[in-house]
């Protein structure tokens, strides 16, 4: 399994969670863990996804997620889960 | 294991976003002992050959790690052999050895990396003819080079120090800044004069490969003092104690990142991982400064009394931090104090808070030196040697590494501000004492090495 974290932070609007889900789900990513708060209207999101079945270059897949937030009018970010991990882990 | 929480997410990606962490650098070890030949054109191309191989990769595989991890790598960069070895045998004068520096030149600008390190003499006990036409070529190599880094290591623990060595250092600092001298002497800022300076640093300009490492070898250098400041003001007016595990933990984290893009560049690139250097490296950038780490522990300004102490404390954290960060760590690992690259140092010389000798005290506890301190451009070749003498020997003494980069800025005196752009930043003109130490420097030989080298 190969762990990846997707943030999303930004303005709350209708449906970010679906877009964003929408799109993984159409590029095989299983989406393991999902956290998420709103304060003071802003949307604050972060999901650990599973990237194994991605076929595509990982960095594709960042930079069509960036995309995707402006779309949305959020910034999201994609990013292998090991610098979480290694900085928080022992 | 846990799972990593929506805490610790923001808190990595704030300390990007926020507070400037980064890798300040990947940089490329590259040994250049098999390129050695008596003929001059075909050791060029040999040299050439061998950079354009072995670092071809090297910028394209530290953009994509950028991406996947999400951490900028701000500089990915090479160093070498000491060219003073590698050209010892084809090079029969300074102007010989100025060709292999356009040739690495070339191969800097061939693979895209922006320094290329180890235009380099290692001469603390004597100088063969290579090592004295290498430190000769000096002035003109950097005057007709974009990306290549100079250092000269002038003295050990274990050889004392080469005062031959240093005199010339001293004329060769001035000249180069002469040769370079419509740029701010620009020159002067890629040239560093070293007492015991490591085989394995990654951070410019003083980065060279020994010539006890591996053919090719990973090493990276951290940085982070955004975001040690920043941890740190949490902590304001609460004891050492706390002051101090607060530094450790965030230095923790800091190289906990670097240990990973250096193993993932290392993978990548199937080249061997060599060390992670701890610094915490400035920028001019707002909010990557030590100095202003300096103020927040409780200085008025940098320079105040209790900057020297403050400083140990911090270097000494952040290596205690560091260490068990990484698994093997080496370079200068400790607080950088360079002048124009640090906002808050610059403003501290501006308002006469931070005097030179106030900054050679701070280099007695800290890596590395006297680093780019801009001073009067007619300050005599005499009193530049003087000043690294003093550096070098505090290296001697202490056991420690040193290292002097002084731009003595042509045209300019104190008051007046150096411009030298980009990563380098801008300084002003610091005063210099003006007696002389001219029959000091003009003594022939070399400063024994101290009594406590001797620990057989």
């Amino acid at each position: 399994m190969r762990k990846c974290i997707v943030t999303v932070l930004g303005k709350d609007t209708v449906g970010i969670i679906a877009k964003v889900c929408t799109y993984l789900a159409d590029n095989g990513i299983n989406i393991l863990d999902i956290s998420q708060t709103i304060v003071q209207g802003y949307f604050n999101m972060m999901m650990i996804v599973d990237v194994t079945a991605k076929d595509q270059e990982f960095t594709v897949l960042c930079d069509e997620l960036a995309k995707l937030g402006e779309e949305i009018g959020v910034s999201i970010h994609c990013q292998r889960e090991e610098i979480f991990e290694k900085m928080h882990r022992l | 294991m846990m799972n990593i929480n929506m805490y610790e997410v923001s808190e990595t990606n704030k300390m990007i976003e926020h507070e400037n962490l980064d890798v300040r650098t990947i940089t490329l070890g590259i040994s250049l002992l098999d390129c050695m030949d008596s003929n001059l054109e075909v050791l060029n191309r040999k040299i050439y050959e061998k950079i354009t191989t072995v670092a071809k990769n090297l910028v394209s595989t530290g953009q994509e790690i950028e991406k996947e991890f999400g951490i900028p790598i701000v500089n990915k960069r090479i160093s070498i052999t000491p060219i003073a070895l590698i050209g010892g045998s084809a090079c029969k004068s300074p102007e010989d050895f100025v060709t292999i520096a356009r040739t690495l030149d070339r191969a800097a600008k061939e693979v895209g990396v922006n320094f290329i390190g180890g235009y380099s003499a290692l001469v603390s006990k004597g100088m063969t003819p290579g090592d004295e036409n290498l430190i000769r070529s000096i002035p003109q190599a950097l005057a007709e080079t974009e990306r290549i880094c100079s250092s000269v290591n002038v003295g050990s623990t274990k050889a004392g120090i080469n005062m031959d060595a240093v005199r010339l250092c001293g004329q060769i600092v001035k000249a180069t800044a002469e040769a370079t001298k419509e740029r701010d002497s620009l020159g002067c800022a890629k040239l560093v004069i070293f007492c015991n300076a490591p085989d394995d640093n990654p951070f410019m300009a003083g980065a060279f490969l020994g010539v006890t490492e591996a053919d090719a070898v990973i090493n990276v250098g951290v940085s982070g003092p955004g975001v040690v400041k920043k941890a740190i003001e949490a902590v304001r007016g609460k004891g050492f104690e706390e002051l101090c595990e607060t530094i450790k933990k965030t230095a923790f984290k800091v190289t906990r990142v670097g240990q990973l893009v250096a193993g993932e560049a290392s993978k990548r690139l199937g080249i061997p991982f060599g060390i992670v250097d701890l610094s915490l490296a400035p920028t001019p950038a707002v909010g990557d400064s030590v100095a202003e780490i300096l103020e927040e522990i409780g200085l008025e300004r940098v320079g105040a009394p209790g900057t020297t102490a403050a400083l140990a404390m911090l270097n000494d954290q952040v290596k205690k931090g560091g260490v068990m960060a990484s698994s093997y760590v080496g370079g200068l690992s400790g607080a950088f104090i360079p002048v124009s690259e640090d906002q808050g140092m610059i403003d501290a010389v501006r308002q006469g808070a931070l005097t030179l000798e106030k900054l050679e005290a701070m280099t007695c506890v800290c890596s590395v030196g006297l680093d780019m301190i801009a001073i009067p451009g007619k300050t005599p070749a005499s009193t530049i040697s003087g000043m690294i003498a003093d550096e070098m020997a505090i290296g001697m003494v202490n056991q420690k590494t040193t290292a002097v980069r002084l731009i003595p800025v042509i045209g300019k005196e104190v008051g007046d501000t150096a411009e030298f752009g980009g990563l380098l930043g801008y300084a002003p003109v610091i005063p210099v004492n003006e007696f002389g130490c001219g029959a000091f420097i003009d003594r022939q030989g070399r400063i024994p090495a101290p009594i406590h080298s001797f620990k057989n």
